[in-house]
């Protein structure tokens, strides 16, 4: 184990571009998808300061209709598509591999394609800016609006090209995350004594492989009838705008998954160790998620509650999206009771963990409230329902992901973060994240719709507006603060170690940063907390944890372990 | 108020008081005006119930667990419990049958809400990029952004598109209701209070999406007859003055490309009906109110107004528009 003095090995010690440009190091890689979704998140920041400060006051003219729907459909689509999704690509990238004591995954050059494909199309979408025709259709892009008829310009051609690229991208990294932890694990490590983390990314890959096809399909039909005079959209001519609908929301609602499911791993990592106590009820959580994979595809039609589909087709979505909500509640009480009875340190990292539970819990009670058929037909696409998602996305994704940045940064750079820093961050995002977004709940309920780049005043809208700009800017603050404690991290941050924070997964039997083959020597893994078992072996979890091994599973896996080591 | 019959007045008034903070001018979907807002905001109110004992359970549970079990250093390890499967049945099976719960509480609410009414007032509403076309077939009436309809009578409303997907909604009264082109869906709804309950496109339909407002005016039986009334003769034809010249104007320029007035021969389709434009409240779809100095500038330049929208017009000279605006006040 490193001791703190040491010197870490830096980055920078290798910063020749060439060799950034043609590594297939899953690391790097990892490093590459943060570093560019974090400069995208940067650009989804920029612009959701703009609507904020748009709708600050009523009858605003700091941007025109044209520019706030540009700014609205890039805001969307690029904390959806290049952020949240590559920002879980890389983390997943970087930390699986370790946990499951693989050297690589699967397919390095696929992976190195996934990365490069993700920045083209990102930086293509982006492009449209400088001819000013950003995609200003939203990011659902409802047909038959984004139809030529209704939107001749490029906007709409430039979104669903890059959406068409993002596509191959995910699904390219999907298969990749799905093989390596199916073909890759290291000897010992069964499916259900792999981390959860791992769970939770095998689950949302998966979700990625049968989601996207559906988008795919809606984004080729589109360009078709664009460019090529199809008519799939438009009536008259055998095509139905709800077609666009379907096949979008299809991909749509499993794609809030593919969202949230990698942070909800993420916590389940970062709580026991903060805890000293393991994950409480590994296998609910664990079969939540697959729950959660599956059920999220029978729930996208609650999103079109109000096109006028029969009353029991609505019925019907509205019973399996309530259902949805269960195995998210089993997974909050299972985390709460891994707090509870713990010692408990309250390290940044388990602070946006404890603030995730709190926010996502919002999210997910409005999130039953909208499936109520007659409640959504008056809250969907009002304010509210910014309100929700956000609760659920940035209260519980974002939250999850620096919850997992500050607890696995440490491995990446070899420097803590300064705690008082992240502190800070913690509670500035806290505040403005719920300044923000809670008076939005409110202003849905008093009849504000979703969209409008401006509104009259004598509405009642304009307090809750400027109280929500207000908190737009202390996000924008505390993001800076995380961007300085982790520049000066790399500088002065004192020497992480191998295992800073004693835990128990594979990531951390290794150094920090790890040589680029990863581990000298991988633990056999025997439980659920493989680095548990090291540290105390006078009380083990393979001997005491469950789930109970009987001597099939005991046998079979010894024939494992004598037989050559699978994968690298 | 719908409320009251589950919700006892004064939390209601608590609640409501913190919600709008004297907004009484909120188009509030907690201050329904019809027995169909009023069960929603009656669901709404059960739903924030059961809520918020779940919220506060599971906050409370979150926030104990973290003051009670924060670390005092000390050296043992906490007690290493993996679970324990008779906990975790049942937090999977409580929060089930409270969703069949609410599941019960909603469907007949559901089914109540979209049951036809006998005797139902015909209207039809036409989305169109961006202003709404308000049709009464029954009674022969073609009007713009603005719909009539007498208190206490069922309303039934078919609901179309001319372009693209809209939303009609008024909080007050209903839910939204998309308007989807080729197909055609209904709100029905029984207005229980007289006013003017302002509504708003909900559905991101292009550049003016936030000027797609209309009204739903609620008023006694006899003003709403009074009003259908004067429907069915065409408006006075101006004498001499101003108002002649700009009807002049009017018959004589580019305006009856896209405008209707009845009586005359200005038949345009595309925009809205003008018939009787001076009795209405507002222009454009409640982008300006109807006042001739904001008439004067509509026509003056429509695109610093409402930058993107359908009408256009020549540029004129300040005469004319001052003869139009006349004209056009006039058409009561």
């Amino acid at each position: 184990m490193t001791g703190y003095g040491e010197t870490v090995p830096s980055l920078r010690a290798e910063a020749d571009v060439w060799t950034w440009i043609t590594t297939t190091d899953h690391k790097r890689i990892g490093i590459l998808y943060m570093v560019s979704a974090f400069v995208f998140f940067l650009g989804g920041i920029v612009e959701a300061l703009l609507m904020r400060t748009q709708l600050a006051v009523a009858r605003n003219t700091l941007l025109g209709p044209d520019a706030y729907n540009q700014i609205f459909t890039m805001h969307g689509t690029t904390m959806i598509f290049l952020f949240l999704m590559p920002m879980q690509a890389g983390l997943a990238n970087y930390v699986l591999p370790l946990m499951i004591g693989a050297r690589d995954m699967a397919f390095p050059r696929l992976n190195a394609f996934g990365y490069w494909l993700f920045l083209f199309a990102g930086l293509f979408m982006y492009s449209s800016f400088l001819i000013g025709a950003a995609p200003n259709a939203g990011w659902f892009a409802y047909a038959p609006l984004t139809e030529v008829q209704f939107s001749p310009g490029l906007n709409i051609d430039f979104w669903a090209l890059a959406i068409l690229l993002l596509g191959i991208s995910s699904t390219a990294g999907a298969i990749n995350f799905i093989v390596t932890t199916i073909g890759l694990r290291t000897r010992g490590m069964s499916f259900n004594l792999m981390p959860l983390f791992v769970w939770a990314t095998l689950v949302t890959s998966l979700i990625i492989v049968f989601a996207m096809p559906s988008l795919t399909t809606g984004v080729v039909l589109l360009l078709v009838d664009r460019r090529l005079g199809g008519t799939f959209f438009t009536p008259g001519d055998g095509g139905d705008p709800l077609l666009w609908q379907h096949l979008f929301w299809a991909f749509g609602h499993p794609e809030v998954y593919i969202l949230i499911l990698p942070a909800m791993g993420v916590i389940s990592e970062v709580l026991p160790v903060f805890a000293r106590k393991p994950i409480f009820g590994y296998s609910f959580i664990a079969w939540s998620s697959v729950a959660i994979g599956f059920l999220g595809f029978t729930v996208w039609a609650h999103h079109m509650f109000a096109v006028g589909l029969p009353i029991i087709v609505q019925a019907l979505f509205a019973a399996s999206s309530m259902i949805v909500a269960v195995p998210t509640g089993v997974k909050i009480f299972n985390w709460i009771a891994t707090l509870w009875g713990g010692q408990i340190s309250l390290k940044t990292s388990m602070l946006f963990a404890i603030g995730f539970i709190g926010q996502f819990v919002i999210g997910g009670i409005t999130g039953v409230f909208l499936a109520v058929v007659p409640f959504d037909w008056q809250a969907t696409d009002s304010y509210f329902v910014v309100a929700h998602f956000h609760y659920v996305l940035f209260g519980g994704a974002l939250f999850g992901l620096f919850a997992g940045l500050y607890y696995w940064l440490p491995k990446f750079t070899g420097r803590l973060l300064d705690e008082r820093l992240g502190i800070l961050h913690f509670f500035l995002i806290l505040i403005g994240f719920n300044l923000t977004f809670f008076p939005m709940h409110l202003l849905g309920l008093m009849g504000m719709p979703r969209r409008i780049y401006t509104y009259a005043p004598g509405l009642g809208w304009d307090n809750l507006s400027l109280v929500s700009a207000v908190g737009g800017f202390t996000i924008a603050l505390s993001v800076s603060v995380f961007i300085w404690n982790f520049f000066s991290s790399l500088r002065h941050g004192q020497a992480a170690g191998d295992d800073p924070w004693d835990a128990w997964t594979l990531e951390w039997a290794t150094t920090s940063p790890p040589p680029p083959h990863n581990f000298s020597t991988v633990p056999i893994v025997r439980s659920r907390r493989p680095l548990w078992d090291l540290k105390h072996p006078e009380n083990p979890d393979w001997r005491t944890a469950q789930p109970a091994r009987d001597a099939s599973v005991e046998s079979k896996e010894e024939r494992v372990d004598a037989g050559p080591r699978r994968g690298y | 108020m719908y409320s009251d019959r589950i919700v006892p007045r004064f939390v209601l008034s608590l609640v409501s008081l913190a919600f709008l903070a004297g907004c009484s001018r909120s188009p509030s979907v907690l201050a329904p005006a019809s027995p169909e807002a009023g069960k929603i905001a009656d669901l709404f109110w059960i739903l924030l119930l059961i809520s918020g004992v779940i919220f506060f359970l599971v906050e409370g549970l979150l926030i104990f667990a973290v003051v009670r079990f924060r670390s005092r250093q000390q050296a043992t390890l906490p007690k290493q419990v993996h679970g324990n499967t008779r906990l975790e049945i049942a937090w999977t099976v409580v929060p089930s049958l409270i969703v069949v719960g609410i599941f019960a509480i909603m469907f007949p609410t559901m089914s109540e809400l979209t049951q036809q009414q006998a005797g139902a007032l015909k209207v039809k509403v036409i989305g169109h990029q961006w202003w709404w076309e308000i049709v009464y077939p029954d009674l022969g009436i073609t009007t713009a952004s603005e719909l009539h309809v007498p208190v206490g009578q069922p309303i039934e409303i078919e609901i179309l598109s001319a372009d693209v997907v809209h939303s009609f909604w008024v909080p007050e009264l209903f839910g939204k209701t998309d308007t989807v082109p080729g197909r055609s869906n209904w709100t029905r709804f029984v207005a229980s209070k007289e006013g003017v309950y302002p509504g708003q496109c909900a559905e991101f339909c292009g550049v003016q999406h936030a000027n797609m407002g209309f009204l739903i005016i609620v008023e006694p039986r006899e003003a709403f007859e009074d009003w259908v009334e004067e429907w069915g003769d065409a408006p006075d034809e101006p004498d001499d003055g101003p108002a002649a010249l700009g009807e002049q104007a009017f018959l004589t320029g580019s305006c009856i490309a896209c405008h209707t007035i009845d009586g005359t021969r200005a038949q345009g389709k595309l925009g809205p009906n003008l018939t009787h434009f001076g009795g209405r409240r507002s222009i454009a779809a409640l982008t300006l109110d109807n006042a001739p100095e904001n008439l004067a500038s509509w026509l003056a330049n429509p695109q610093s107004i409402k930058p993107g929208t359908t009408m256009r017009i020549p540029s004129l000279s300040s005469e004319v528009i001052r003869n139009l605006v006349a004209y056009l006040e006039s058409l009561k």
